[in-house]
């Protein structure tokens, strides 16, 4: 039995622009004022929130940071194409169905054939049925499909499924829902106009530095200095096929630091530009000079 | 109409909250008209979605204020720009429109909920005025297949419009990895069907049923050069383009010159002759040369997304380049391996000597699956078969 001197902290509330920023900054992710006001106002009007952005911003660590602040249950739908209610609410345990149906004798009546104990709960079932507060993160709807939209839609609209074979089940409490979308496609108008909308951009030098700070407490300020300016002249190039993004800016700081003395920057460049072309360019104009 | 939550005493002068109440209600109506005057889609549900977010924030901070409106009206990274726009028009010197029309009598709310609408210009005539209605006769039909678009009168325009919409209704499909049920017997089966079926059978499974593949349409871009030289074929590409535009969703069109410009949205909509116009007027360099290595190189930079997902690219232009031959080959190296095909369109390629001797042409057809000419109607049928066969 663990000792119960040590008080764990107890979920933040919000209900106010500063108390997001606050509780996303406790949890590491630092986001600016226009960030922390629309999650605000989507745990204050429950709204749905789609986040768009770059590659490599920090959209889904949105979710994650929400959820660890305010100590509810993060659950997460990655979408792909061909997700469909089997895969995102709810399926039948067929295997079970059909042992039960042979272990029966004679006919087996169809009110205890479709029961509970057979339903498998995918993650939009789990979110409404929970006890608990839920933070659901529905991942690259972008993926997804015209078909799943049109469910998610009217999901997003009652917050209750219907099983044909059990009813409709309604949600106790709303969850906060966060979707993110890379922009491969067009979400339909009737999604997008449902949510809460924001894009996230890269951050600027200075908050960036203090991410690589939060994220990789110990690593010193020269490193992170260097790092952070290495990236921005990065993403100033304006032709690479593919530009760094927040996640890489950390990982190239903890390969520096791994490293030592013994790495430059131009050498570990395989940690922030994942495209040949890019690497190649960036070394031949001598872009990271200086830095 | 009840006032919005806004009005409602909260601490304070009932009737000064009101009367304040009057004043957002009618600002945020002209924001959302305005914002439809730029192209924005934005119903009731957000206006009064507006409404409830100015209520939990402190609405008397003004860039507060300004990003909760943002995040609530604008729906995506298009909409951000015109509601920076919208905002500034309304906000910034408190300008109202619609102060003189007939619909000022109303009230802000009902303006902002009636449903905006295209008029058609009165000015604008549907097809030219000498333009003869070609019989349905085969022979001609056939001439008009075959005919060079270089050569087409403004009537045998017109006449083609119908033809090039049929045929813009065929489209290459793709397997998709959603399934289906399926009368055949496949390899996936269908437990749930399978389940439901046995409860016929008393519980035993006698009659077994399958899934199966389920296709989709294949994601087209289209890009069209439209220098001085292509303009004929642009014109005719273009109509394809649109017609294929307004047949379903999966199409992308972008025109270039020296600059890539994507046209898509304005080729949206019913009206042909407007959405031509439309594309026409955003477009700007329609016969400044080109420069086919850069327009790819935006192509691949900033629409990458769009174009990989194994979507069909269809270039048309006929190679003269003034740009960087080098530059060409690399994009063109680029697009291949984004894209499921990529097809070239060029009308000099319909002469049956022809070789692409060209700088342009030489740097860009080892990294084309298919080089066609594009040049007619007949051509343009080869195209969709080849599209469909992908």
């Amino acid at each position: 039995m663990p000792p119960d001197d040590v008080a764990t902290p107890a979920p933040v509330e919000i209900d106010s622009i500063e108390s997001a920023g606050a509780a996303l900054a406790g949890q590491g992710y630092l986001a600016d004022r226009a960030l922390s006001l629309v999650v605000d106002l989507a745990v204050v009007l429950e709204s749905p929130l789609l986040l768009e952005g770059e590659a490599g911003v920090g959209k889904t660590e949105v979710a994650r940071a929400l959820a660890a602040a305010l100590k509810a249950r993060l659950i997460r739908l990655q979408c792909h194409e061909g997700i469909d209610v089997h895969h995102a609410v709810y399926d039948w345990d067929y295997a079970r169905q059909l042992l039960a149906l042979r272990a029966a004798e004679g006919g087996v009546d169809e009110g205890e054939l479709f029961d509970r104990r057979f339903l498998l709960r995918r993650p939009l079932l789990e979110a409404l049925e929970s006890e608990e507060r839920v933070v659901l993160l529905i991942d690259e709807i972008d993926r997804a499909d015209d078909e799943f939209e049109a469910f998610l839609l009217e999901f997003l609209a009652d917050f209750a499924v219907t099983v044909p074979e059990l009813g409709t089940i309604a949600a106790r409490r709303r969850p906060i829902v966060i979707l993110t979308s890379n922009r491969t496609r067009e979400l339909h108008d009737a999604l997008k106009r449902r949510c809460l909308y924001h894009w996230i951009d890269y951050p600027n030098a200075e908050r960036e530095r203090a991410i690589v700070r939060s994220r990789l407490p110990g690593v010193p300020e020269a490193i992170a200095a260097r790092v952070v300016e290495a990236v921005g002249k990065l993403r100033e190039l304006g032709d690479l096929y593919k530009l760094p993004g927040v996640g890489e800016t950390i990982v190239w700081a903890q390969a520096l630091l791994a490293l030592g003395d013994a790495a430059s920057l131009e050498e570990t460049l395989g940690a922030a530009l994942k495209v040949h072309e890019d690497v190649l360019r960036v070394r031949e104009r001598g872009v990271l000079d200086g830095v | 109409m009840s006032e919005p939550a806004l009005a409602t005493a909260r601490d304070g002068d009932t009737g000064r909250l009101a009367a304040a109440g009057d004043g957002v209600t009618g600002r945020l109506g002209a924001l959302v008209a305005e914002l439809r005057a730029r192209g924005a889609r934005v119903g009731v549900g957000e206006l009064l979605a507006a409404h409830r977010a100015l209520d939990a924030i402190d609405a008397s901070a003004r860039p507060d204020a300004r990003l909760a409106l943002r995040a609530v009206l604008s729906c995506d990274h298009a909409d951000l720009a015109r509601f920076d726009a919208a905002f500034v028009a309304v906000f910034g010197d408190g300008r109202a429109p619609g102060r003189d029309t007939p619909l000022s009598e109303l009230g802000a709310i009902e303006r902002a909920a009636l449903p905006s609408m295209g008029m058609p210009d009165a000015a604008g005539a549907p097809a030219a005025p000498d333009a003869e209605r070609v019989p349905a006769a085969y022979s001609a039909v056939e001439l008009l297949r075959e005919k060079d678009f270089a050569r087409y009168t403004a009537a045998e325009t017109v006449a083609a419009r119908e033809l090039i919409a049929r045929l813009a209704r065929r489209h290459p499909r793709r397997r998709s990895r959603r399934m289906h049920r399926s009368h055949r017997r496949t390899h996936t089966p269908d437990l749930r069907g399978t389940v439901r079926a046995s409860l016929r059978t008393g519980g035993e499974p006698v009659y077994r049923r399958w899934r199966g593949p389920t296709t989709r349409p294949r994601p087209v871009v289209l890009v069209c050069d439209v220098s001085g030289s292509m303009s004929p074929y642009a014109r005719m590409l273009l109509q394809y383009t649109q017609a294929s535009v307004a047949a379903r969703r999966r199409v992308e069109a972008f025109a270039f010159g020296t600059r890539l410009t994507r046209i898509t949205f304005e080729l949206t909509g019913r009206d042909h002759d407007r959405a031509l116009e439309r594309a026409a007027a955003a477009v700007t360099d329609f016969s400044g040369g080109t420069r086919i290595g850069e327009a790819l190189a935006e192509l691949n930079r900033v629409h990458g997304r769009r174009v990989g997902r194994g979507a069909v690219v269809v270039i048309l232009s006929d190679g003269w380049d003034r740009g960087d031959p080098e530059q060409l080959a690399a994009e063109m190296a680029r697009l291949r391996r984004a894209a499921h095909r990529v097809v070239w369109l060029n009308p000099l390629a319909a002469h049956p000597d022809y070789e692409p001797l060209t700088r342009g042409m030489r740097a860009a057809v080892p990294h084309t699956d298919e080089l066609l000419a594009g040049n007619s109607i007949a051509s343009l049928e080869q195209l969709a078969d080849r599209l469909e066969a992908m």
